[in-house]
């Protein structure tokens, strides 16, 4: 029989999965609440940006922890671009078009990839990548532990931001209100860049703490992305607290699960999940009826 | 005369039909024969997208439905492959109809649908990869039996023919359908699903139709795979990219088009084996490719393809 303290385990072991969950769910969320466009290449960009971080350690040796800053800026600037040069002048206004634009951009980063590093998957071996705090009935690892605060530090970081400042402010006018914004003077164009930029950024953050405990392949990013649909469709999409209480509920949920489920069957439970939330409840556990 | 929109289908199809007479080539014909499965998944796909506007990115549901419902029953029940192809195409009806129902009846339109197809299609993979009726990982083999009443032909002529022949008969279909009061009231929903319901469109009936019509169509493609390529697992049947590949050969050639999708398929497959034979054993190079083509597509070709040579011919009229 299962003990409580296992059980204990697997759900604090969840917390700390659904803590980068949430911080590549809250990308996808951000984009949807002022877009209201589902960014197909979120995936591949978290995969592009594991691959940088696997590079700066391998070649010169820099920790994926010091590279956050930097790989932050660097994603920023990278889905800025992305955004008004490639997607919004390419898209024309069509919200089916960005669909199919991210998807073809998501193939061209992938494969990209794929010809470059095949589909071998690496791992970088970091000092720490194996130390822990005994608590006594379970380990914890000390990167997941710090990955786990880091996260919830940027989506504070970026409810701050959100809340406070004036380009905060900005985005959330265009989410709410777009031509109202445009009329008040806001650069729309320019807010959906900065929204883009944003989303980049985070899951850039994921990459950096992601590396330590796990492995990059080409197609990784397909696997968190898929769980982060989830996390943004439960709750609510373009909910930030959504985003985060979502994705601490499917860490939990996939962990505890992998103790009673075969292995194959492990992504299920959240697919099926994904499923009956899009039935029953599409506007999510926060989101507000549209 | 013969209207330019009639005599363009019939100048493709008879061109196709006559490939066989001048090469025999086993390459170019599985070439060939996989070029139009695509087509034929992609003319399935257009229905509902093209047509009706609602995009789904996970038509590889259906296309694994009707290539598992015809492997297996022939090889658990060891009923006719003409029989079980029906049967397949069928399932995958059916199962359209149940997801359509579910999806539409819960309101669920642009980004919500796409994303219920996917979710959809990923749970038939892992369900189809675990299970032991299916063959779980290991897959579902079809016995090797060459005889026509068995599905399965001495010559690949011959199969490139029944293919093309599923495909022109599609294309007919979809060309019937522009003209007809369902195609109207589906072209409708596509534009203004609102306006088209206050004018008294029935949107979900409508809807649901589409629904099984697509899928029917796309899971003929996937029975009509296994038939030719005789074995299946999930990851081909319910694979992503079948349903990515599905999308892209409709949009490129022209989605809301009746030629579109068969011409998407052709040009995709073609450029594919052009820049395979160039970049060699580079893996992914041929869909770096597909995906810049998807984009510039977007961007620059409205209509695809047949929206190109459409503004050509008629400019060069003038």
């Amino acid at each position: 029989m299962l003990s409580p303290d296992i059980i204990l385990a697997a759900v604090l072991n969840g917390l700390m999965n659904g803590a980068i969950y949430a911080l590549i769910a809250l990308g996808l969320t951000l984009v949807y609440g002022v877009l209201h466009i589902i960014n197909f290449a979120h995936g591949a960009t978290l995969t592009a940006a594991m691959f940088v971080v696997f590079i700066a350690f391998t070649v010169f040796g820099i920790d994926p922890f010091v590279m956050i800053p930097a790989m932050a800026l660097g994603f920023f600037g990278v889905g800025y671009a992305l955004q008004r040069f490639v997607v919004g002048p390419a898209a024309q206004g069509s919200d089916n078009n960005v669909l199919l634009i991210t998807l073809g951009l998501s193939i061209m980063i992938e494969n990209g990839l794929l010809a470059v590093f095949h589909s071998d998957t690496r791992s970088i071996d970091v000092p720490y990548g194996f130390s822990s705090f005994d608590l006594g009935f379970t380990f914890l690892s000390v990167p997941k532990v710090a990955g786990f605060g880091v996260s919830l530090a940027v989506a504070l970081v970026l409810w701050v931001i959100l809340i406070r400042t004036d380009t905060g402010k900005a985005i959330r006018a265009v989410a709410r209100e777009r031509m109202g914004a445009e009329l008040a003077g806001i650069d729309v164009e320019h807010i959906f860049a900065v929204t883009f930029g944003l989303g980049a950024a985070t899951v850039a953050i994921a990459a950096c703490l992601l590396m330590p405990t796990f492995y990059v392949s080409p197609r990784i990013g397909n696997a968190f992305v898929l769980v982060a649909f989830t996390i943004v469709v439960l709750g609510g999409m373009g909910s930030i607290p959504g985003a985060v209480t979502g994705a601490l509920i499917v860490g939990i949920i996939e962990s505890v699960s992998g103790l009673f489920l075969d292995e194959s069957l492990g992504q299920l439970g959240i697919f099926i999940l994904f499923i009956l939330v899009l039935l029953l409840r599409p506007t999510g556990l926060f989101g507000a009826r549209t | 005369m013969i209207a330019l929109r009639t005599l363009c289908p019939l100048l493709v199809v008879a061109g196709l039909a006559l490939i066989p007479a001048f090469t025999s080539a086993n390459t170019t014909l599985n070439f060939l024969v996989f070029a139009l499965i695509v087509a034929l998944s992609a003319q399935g796909w257009n229905i509902l997208a093209g047509y009706g506007g609602q995009f789904s990115f996970g038509h590889a549901a259906f296309f694994g439905l009707g290539a598992y419902g015809t492997a297996l029953a022939q090889a658990r029940f060891g009923i006719n492959p003409w029989v079980a192809f029906a049967a397949g195409i069928g399932l995958a009806a059916l199962a359209g109809t149940v997801i359509g129902y579910l999806s539409f009846r819960a309101g669920l339109r642009g980004s919500y649908f796409t994303l219920v197809t996917l979710a959809f299609a990923e749970v038939f993979r892992i369900l189809f990869n675990a299970a032991s009726f299916t063959g779980g990982a290991a897959g579902v083999l079809v016995k090797l039996d060459v005889r026509p009443e068995n599905f399965q032909f001495a010559s690949r002529s011959v199969f490139y023919w029944v293919v093309l022949g599923i495909v022109a008969l599609v294309l007919l279909l979809t060309m019937r359908l522009e003209r007809s009061r369902f195609g109207a009231w589906l072209i409708a929903i596509r534009e203004n699903e609102a306006a088209a319901k206050a004018l008294g469109v029935d949107v979900l009936m409508v809807k649901l139709q589409a629904i099984a019509l697509s899928a029917a169509i796309t899971g003929a493609a996937g029975g009509l795979y296994v038939q030719y390529f005789l074995y299946l697992d999930a990851n081909i049947g319910f694979g992503p990219w079948i349903s990515v590949e599905t999308l892209m050969a409709a949009i490129i050639g022209g989605a809301g088009t009746a030629l579109g999708p068969v011409l998407g398929a052709l040009a995709l497959h073609g450029l594919g084996q052009l820049t395979k034979g160039i970049a060699g054993g580079t893996p992914g190079i041929d869909l770096v490719l597909f995906g810049a083509l998807l984009i510039l597509a977007v961007a620059f070709m409205r209509d695809g393809i047949i929206g190109r040579l459409r503004r050509l011919l008629v400019w060069g009229r003038r």
